[in-house]
């Protein structure tokens, strides 16, 4: 069986965003990006499956412009066997990229797709679900605990209420979340060795999908800010402004 | 126009994160149903038609409903979107897993946790953990939607007097099976909608330290959460978990206990009326957005404000 797994290139998630002058966006330029931390522990997952006999070959694959080859060389540098890029000049929308997912399916035949749950820039939380409708498969999502047997995966989901085990037919979609895993580190000869790992290329227009945006970004703004308070000095202090300042107790 | 909204619901209980999605929908404008999807529907209606703006409730009974499996529900709700501009639903993990199925079948983007409505088809929605807003417009014939619960006031649960129609099942996909639920059984309210939430770090530094913060909780009629690093670290359940990826609250009252404020953790809590934190490190971010900040070891404060509430 083959796991594909799909990685997006974000922000990383220790850099605070700026918000763009004109009001169009968030500042992308001289920027730390990484992979999005939830595709990190679904490739880690991926690799598990490999490494426990379940999965043969792990492949990443990424959307975007010619940078994200970096996010599928961490892929690669992790342990996945081979990358595919599909080029693509500006953001995708998860409907998008869902569409694109499914040609690449088509072509490769993963047993699961195993995508993150959320990515941390747009925090849509859709392309899985959207992944599983198109190709007509089971979805798994909010993933804390997989185990496969023959056709069934097990899943343990990370819900409102608490956790939720679900049988799942396969192919199906997985989508990971927090505590699925702790993801590895590449060593350094590992990334090395990534280097010479295959990686296709691919457009959107071999995909044959139109990946025109169908929202519009009107404006992006940054939040208001919280106005500063102030230290309390102690317990006693602490519980008199709340009870007769804040009258909240 | 009218508004099509996937009702919450469990064990025959009507779900309250509803009214909120209903409260959003009134601001969009236009006829307002409910989709009620379940084994125990009728009992689950007879709540619904009192929602306040709702004018008919949609009945769907069959077993294959019952835990919201969305290879189920997901057709279903399709079958309907032709009457409708808007799909709505509250972002439960619910909605999150089906939403976004119903939305490709229907060949549209979905708009994810949306907290402002501008007008029919432009919203405001958090990016980047709430470090950036979004104002988006949808041109397309549906809008899926989903709504954040703690940006629109919930609609009152009485006043409305909605008919009730029963609709066709569209089958069982086959596809998923739910096997079991491990739910967190609790007296103290729901975190999302509670007045007053005390959460709980990995300055906590173990699992058995909560009851200090659960004993304040009862004292307060407060709900009991946890950063992203005091689940991971197996201190509290993941429906714990207060942030950009876990659950988003805006209560009267928020109180973090040896909590450092990743921005993760913010974007989760940072909508709060009152924050109060509670940490031994003067310079924890936390403090940044805290109205009131306490430097101490919170193994000392703790035990005096429960004795300071009496």
């Amino acid at each position: 069986m083959k796991v594909l797994v799909p990685v997006k290139r974000v922000i990383d998630y220790n850099v605070k965003v700026r918000v763009k002058a004109d009001n169009s966006g968030v500042e992308l330029s001289n920027v730390k990006m990484a992979m999005n931390p939830f595709d990190e522990i679904a490739v880690e997952q991926a690799l598990r499956l490999k490494e426990a006999g379940v999965a043969e070959e792990v492949i990443a694959v990424s959307i975007g412009p010619a940078q994200n080859q970096e996010t599928i060389r961490t892929a690669l540098a992790m342990g996945a066997d081979r990358g595919i890029h599909v080029e693509a000049s500006h953001d995708v929308e998860p409907l998008a990229v869902a569409k694109l997912l499914k040609e690449i399916v088509a072509r490769e035949n993963p047993g699961i797709v195993m995508v993150g749950k959320q990515a941390i820039d747009d925090d849509c939380n859709q392309t899985g679900q959207m992944l599983a409708a198109l190709l007509g498969w089971a979805q798994g999502t909010f993933v804390s605990e997989i185990e496969i047997h023959g056709d069934k995966a097990r899943v343990v989901r990370e819900v409102d209420g608490g956790l939720e085990h679900l049988e799942i037919k396969m192919p199906a979609v997985v989508s990971v979340d927090l505590r699925l895993n702790e993801p590895r580190y590449a060593s350094l000869p590992n990334i090395m060795k990534a280097k010479k790992k295959p990686l296709d290329r691919l457009s959107v227009e071999e995909l044959g999908v139109d990946v025109t945006p169908r929202l519009t970004v009107v404006k992006v703004e940054e939040p208001a800010t919280r106005k500063s308070g102030i230290k309390v000095a102690n317990v006693k202090e602490l519980v008199h402004k709340l009870k007769n300042e804040a009258k909240v107790i | 126009m009218s508004i099509l909204i996937l009702c919450d619901h469990e064990n025959g209980q009507f779900g309250a994160a509803t009214l909120n999605a209903v409260s959003a929908a009134t601001k969009i404008g236009g006829e307002i149903h409910l989709l009620v999807a379940g084994d125990a529907s009728n009992l689950v209606a007879a709540q619904a038609i009192t929602v306040a703006g709702v004018s008919k409730v949609l009945v769907a009974n069959g077993s294959e409903y019952e835990h919201s499996i969305a290879e189920n529900l997901a057709p279903l709700v399709f079958a309907l979107a032709s009457n409708y501009s808007h799909i709505l639903a509250s972002a439960t993990t619910t909605s999150k897993n089906v939403m976004p199925r119903v939305a490709a079948l229907l060949d549209v983007m979905q708009i994810s946790d949306i907290i402002k409505i501008d007008d029919a088809k432009t919203f405001q929605r958090p990016i980047y953990a709430g470090n950036a807003l979004a104002t988006i417009r949808s041109d397309e014939p549906t809008k899926v939607i989903t709504v954040r619960s703690t940006a629109f006031e919930p609609v009152s649960m009485t006043g409305g007097s909605a008919s009730i129609e029963t609709i066709e099942n569209t089958g069982e996909s086959g596809l998923s099976s739910y096997i079991k639920s491990e739910l967190s059984s609790s007296e103290r309210p729901e975190l999302i909608s509670a007045p007053i939430v005390i959460s709980g770090g990995r300055g906590m530094q173990d699992g058995a330290n909560f009851t200090m913060l659960e004993k304040i909780a009862d004292k307060l009629g407060a709900a009991v959460g946890a950063s992203r690093a005091a689940v991971d670290a197996g201190f509290a359940p993941n429906d714990y978990q207060v942030g950009q990826t876990g659950k988003v609250v805006a209560p009267d009252l928020y109180v973090a206990v040896g909590i450092s404020g990743a921005i993760q953790h913010l974007a989760g809590m940072k909508d709060s009326k009152i924050i109060v934190a509670i940490n031994k490190d003067d310079e924890a971010p936390i403090f940044q957005v805290a109205d009131f900040g306490l430097v101490a070891d919170l193994f000392d404060a703790v035990p005096e404000l429960d004795k300071e509430l009496g």
